[in-house]
Formats: C-alpha cells, structure tokens, sequence
C-alpha cells in the first residue's frame, strides 16, 4: 500500500514537471515557485554515467529535472563524408566503429547494403553463419547494456558474470577473423572464411554453459526489491510518442509496438528461424531490462536452430568481381591475386542506382542509404543510426524524474557514443 | 462475391511473385489519388522501394496527408538526410525522406530539390518529433534552412564552424599524399 502511494506520488510529479516543462529551452526560468534558484548541473560529457562523451545541460529543483539539453558531437569522426571517397570495403572498417558493442551486426549490414546494389547473391550457408554471428552480436550488445544497468544502480556482481561471457563470444570471432571488439570477418558475397571447427566446437560449449548464467543473473535481478524500486516507472515512455520518435529496437518494443525488421523485412534467411518478438507494455527501463533479456534467449534459440540446420555449401558467393578472394588463393593463384588488387584499389565501378537497406542492430533499425553514381566510391551514404535518432528523446523521458532516474534511464536506453556521433 | 475489389487470378499471382511491386502499385494509385499525378516526378523503383521527387512547396502537405491517411498511416519517419548535386542547375541541394507505414509495412522514398542559393525546406518537425535533430543534422552538414524549427543550431559539429562540410567542394584530402608526413604519427 505504501508502495504504491509512493510511486502514485511519483506520477504526479512527473506530470506536473513534464506540463510545466518549458520547451527544452536553455534558457529556461532560473528560480521554483519558492523564488528558490534553481542548479544547472552539466551531466558529462565525461561523467561515468553517461557511458560515453555526450553531455546533458540539466536544469534541476532540488533534486527533480526541470528541463534539459542534450548536447552531442564530442567524438563526431565524419564517416559520412569519410565513406564518399572510400572504395566499398573499406568503408566496412568505419561501420565496425559505430555500434562497437555490436560490430558483426554494422559490418554485415552494410555488406548486404552493397550486395543489394551489385545484386550478388549470398549463398544458404554463408547467410546461417551470418545469421549465427550476428545473434552471438545481438547477445554481447544486450549483455553489456544490462550489465551496466546493474552497475548503475549498485549491482556489480551481474555485470562481471556477463563480461566473463561476452569475453567468451569473443574468442569465438576471434577464432574466425583475429579480431575482437571491431571485427571484419564479412565479406561482400559472403565470409572471408568458413565456420572453423574450433569456431563450431567453442560456440557449442558456450551454449551449452551460458543459459546458466543468464538464468542466475536473471534470478539476481528480475524480482530483486532494490532493483525494481529503481527502476520501475522510471524514463518511461508511450507507444505513441515513441513511434514518434522513430525509436526501434527494444527501446521500442519495452513501449509495446513488436516491430522488428526480422520479421518485418527478413534478410539473411531470417525467415527461416522461429523465434519471438519480447513486447513490453510500459516502456519504463525495467521493461527496456527485461526486453532486452528475453531478447537473448530468442537469439538463443535462432542460434540453436542455425547451427542445427547448417547448410553444406560454398560460403561465399561465386562473384570474383566483388568478392575478395581468401588470402591463400591470392598467394597462389593469379587470378586471385588480380581480382584482389583491383577490389582493394577501388577499380571495380559499381551500377549506378540508389539503394536502402537496414538490419536490426543491437539498438534498433540500422539503416543504409547508398546512392552510387557508378563510380568506384559511394557518391552519398547515410547511416540511419538508431542511437541518434531516439537520443533526442531522452530530456523527454526524464525530465519531472530525479537524477539518480535519470542515470538509469540513460543507461537501459544503451545510447553508444560511436553510433550517435557516427 | 463478385467484388469489384477482388483482383484476378492473373494479379493474385502477380503478387505472389512479387508482393513488392504490387504494394508499389497500390502505394503509387494511393500517392496519384490522394494528391494528384503531378506532384510526382521522377517515379521508379530502385531495388524494390518506391521512389518519387516533388517539390518542397508540396511535400509538407504530402507527408501530412500520408501520415493522416486512415488506409495507410505513414506513422514512422525512418529517416531523412541532405544531399548536394552540384552539376544540377538550380536543383543542387536535396532532402531525401524515407517513410515507414508499420502498420501495412509499406515503405516509401519521397525527394525534394531546390537550388543552392535559396537553401529552405519545410520542417517536419510538427509533424514528427524524430525530424527535429535530422533536420539540424541536414542543418549543419548542408546549410539547409528549415523555417520553424524551434532549435535550428549545429549537432555534430562545433557551432563556429563558418561553412557545412559535406557540400561537394569541399573535397576529402587525398590519403595517399606524400608532402605531408607525420614522423611522430603512431609513436
């Protein structure tokens, strides 16, 4: 009964402040109705709290968010205009720094953004591995976000259970390309290499012994009373005003619309696999939490179920106009060697047209738009970034809500600086 | 049963080989419907997403009236961004827009051009909160105007900057270089 007077306490707050919130407008009234001023705190751009360099300018009574301005751009690296004079394939290293939680998932999209415009088809096997990948990417994403979310309200048992597991996944890229966190194992047309047996014999035992973990971790927050006080009803948001925001991803499913571009507009044989779609009804962060944890035992399941039905096969596509060849046919064959030369030096053109196409990321819809003008760089590119795009409704949610809420808040909406600056 | 809706054997298996040109075709019957032929130009349909240009004095209404559309409900604006056509006489900047129907799953391209020495369109931003910073970012990259727009100030880059960085003449330098080395590069 008390809780619940408190948290009816709380709403009324929220939307008082929210009525009276003056129009996100800096320079906003410096005093209360008590004639007491008001503080301007600068959160970030390097608070630990905001989990990269972005700042917020937010104007606070006391301890409540009056207004706020997010103010973005510290690590604004220009990709856009890096990528107009950038051959294909080198444009997938810019793609990896964006979402860096999630690289698999950037490099393949834009591997298929670029098979769209040259339509080469991928091959069944090669399209599973992806698929695999870019899962095992999804799961690392959602891991870290939560994980960080139980930092951020104190909890940091959780968090070094899950990093233990993404380390683990990242031996699995690592066995398969030799990187870790800004892999490039895609190639357009395919993979730069088969799923190894190593690769096939670590991802087994990892899934044999990782539902155990994310079932204890689960069961240290789910129904834990410190963790729900802080963050149920807290930075929610509505269906409505969340579509209007162009918010995707679980961002957007914690609020209750189940729309995915899996199953929307399936690529990579998604429309192979059964999984569900994990809707929220709130969109407060704790149904942003639990979304993104349900999230991964469907991606869970699409694993299982693509590493069952593997198919045999080549994997990659038989394009030696774009696909770049593997480093040992390079070594020994001529033909090899000379188609490498001329993809790595830009000199194969591309049809002119202009091309959109988007995979769901760890964050929600990443979108390319591509336009060739048949030359050997892309003429425009534009990533639709889903962090940029459902960042600006971030002073909306907290305003009306405490600091400490606000903290959270940030933190469960997993906004990466590299994908929001681009 | 004899609907005048019921479509033919010969469309129903049109469709089934091609569900994307024929919701193009009923998207493309809508858009002539609803706003008449000639606000489109340009119509065609690069890798299976409908695609038209218009006109900015138009597209405001149009993007209303598709997001107002009962039928088709245009409800998410998935993104929009500027481009920079320098060798097109009075028609070097653009907005390109890409909208969503989530309920019907129908996405659509719309184009705007105009010239570069009156770089205004109309802002969006009545219309979806999500345009607000796509517009500063067209804003800052492309020296595009949007009247109305309650914060129209730079997003990426810093707010001194005197000129917008992804118009064409201003040209990347060429990484292969050699005038300019930096020994201390990596230390």
């Amino acid at each position: 009964m008390a809780v619940n007077d408190t948290l009816e306490g709380t709403h009324k707050i929220i939307e008082s402040a929210r009525e009276q919130q003056p129009n996100l407008n800096p320079l906003a009234p410096t005093v209360n109705d008590f004639n007491q001023e008001l503080t301007t705190l600068n959160l970030g751009p390097t608070h630990p709290a905001t989990h990269g360099i972005f700042q917020n300018i937010l104007q606070m009574d006391g301890e409540r968010i009056i207004s706020g301005v997010p103010t973005i751009g510290y690590i604004h690296r220009a990709f856009e205009k890096i990528a107009e004079r950038r051959p294909f394939y080198q444009i997938t290293t810019l793609t990896d720094r964006m979402n860096y939680c999630s690289s698999p998932i950037n490099n393949f999209g834009w591997h298929m953004t670029v098979e769209k415009l040259l339509g080469v088809e991928v091959p069944k096997r090669a399209q599973y591995i992806r698929v695999i990948l870019m899962e095992l990417a999804r799961i690392t994403d959602h891991l870290i976000c939560n994980g960080i979310l139980g930092v951020d309200t104190g909890a940091f048992t959780g968090f070094l259970y899950l990093m233990d597991e993404r380390e683990k996944v990242y031996e699995i890229y690592e066995e398969l390309c030799g990187a870790r966190l800004t892999t490039n194992m895609g190639r357009v047309g395919g993979m730069e290499r088969d799923l190894s047996d190593v690769a096939i014999a670590k991802l087994r035992a990892w899934l044999k012994t990782f539902p155990a973990v994310m079932a204890e971790f689960e069961k240290m927050f789910n129904r834990n009373r410190i963790f729900m006080d802080r963050v149920v009803d807290v930075g929610g948001i509505s269906a409505e005003r969340a579509l209007n925001y162009g918010f995707t991803g679980p961002n957007l499913r914690a609020a209750g619309v189940d729309y995915d571009v899996r199953v929307m507009n399936p690529y990579s044989s998604y429309q192979d696999f059964e999984f569900e779609i994990p809707v929220g009804t709130k969109g407060d962060t704790y149904d942003r939490f639990m979304v993104r944890n349900e999230e991964i035992w469907q991606s869970l399941r699409i694993i299982t179920q693509a590493l069952e039905n593997l198919p045999e096969g080549p994997y990659h596509a038989d394009a030696p106009h774009f696909y770049l060849p593997p480093k040992q046919a390079v070594y020994q064959n001529m033909e090899a060697l000379i188609y490498h030369f001329k993809i790595v030096m830009g000199e194969i053109d591309a049809p002119v047209g202009e091309v959109y196409h988007s995979v769901e990321g760890g964050n929600g819809e990443l979108g390319f738009y591509l336009v060739s003008d048949g030359g050997r760089t892309p003429y425009r590119l534009h990533f639709r970034r889903p962090c940029f795009i459902y960042y600006q409704a971030y002073t909306e949610m907290v305003v009306g809500q405490t600091l400490s809420d606000a903290i959270v808040t940030l933190s469960s909406m997993n906004v990466i600086a590299g994908e929001l600056d681009a | 049963m004899a609907d005048q809706n019921e479509s033919t054997p010969a469309q129903e298996q049109a469709a089934a080989q091609d569900p994307a040109a024929q919701k193009n075709a009923q998207l493309l019957a809508l858009l002539h419907r609803l706003f008449g032929a000639d606000a489109f130009t340009d119509v065609e349909e690069p890798y299976g997403l409908l695609t038209a240009t218009t006109t900015r004095e138009q597209i405001h209404g149009i993007i209303e009236g598709l997001q107002k559309d009962e039928e088709l409900q245009l409800n998410f604006l998935t993104t929009m961004c500027g481009m920079h056509w320098p060798e097109k006489k009075d028609q070097e900047l653009g907005i390109v827009y890409h909208l969503h129907s989530l309920t019907q799953n129908i996405r659509l391209r719309l184009k705007i051009f105009f010239p570069i020495a009156d770089p205004v369109a109309p802002t969006l931003t009545d219309l979806y909160s999500a345009a607000n910073w796509m517009e500063r970012e067209a804003f800052d990259f492309y020296g595009i105007i949007f009247p109305g727009h309650p914060n129209l100030m730079r997003i990426l880059n810093v707010e001194d900057m005197d000129y917008h960085p992804m118009r064409k003449e201003y040209a990347l330098e060429d990484g292969t270089r050699e005038d300019k080395t930096d020994l201390f590069f990596g230390r």
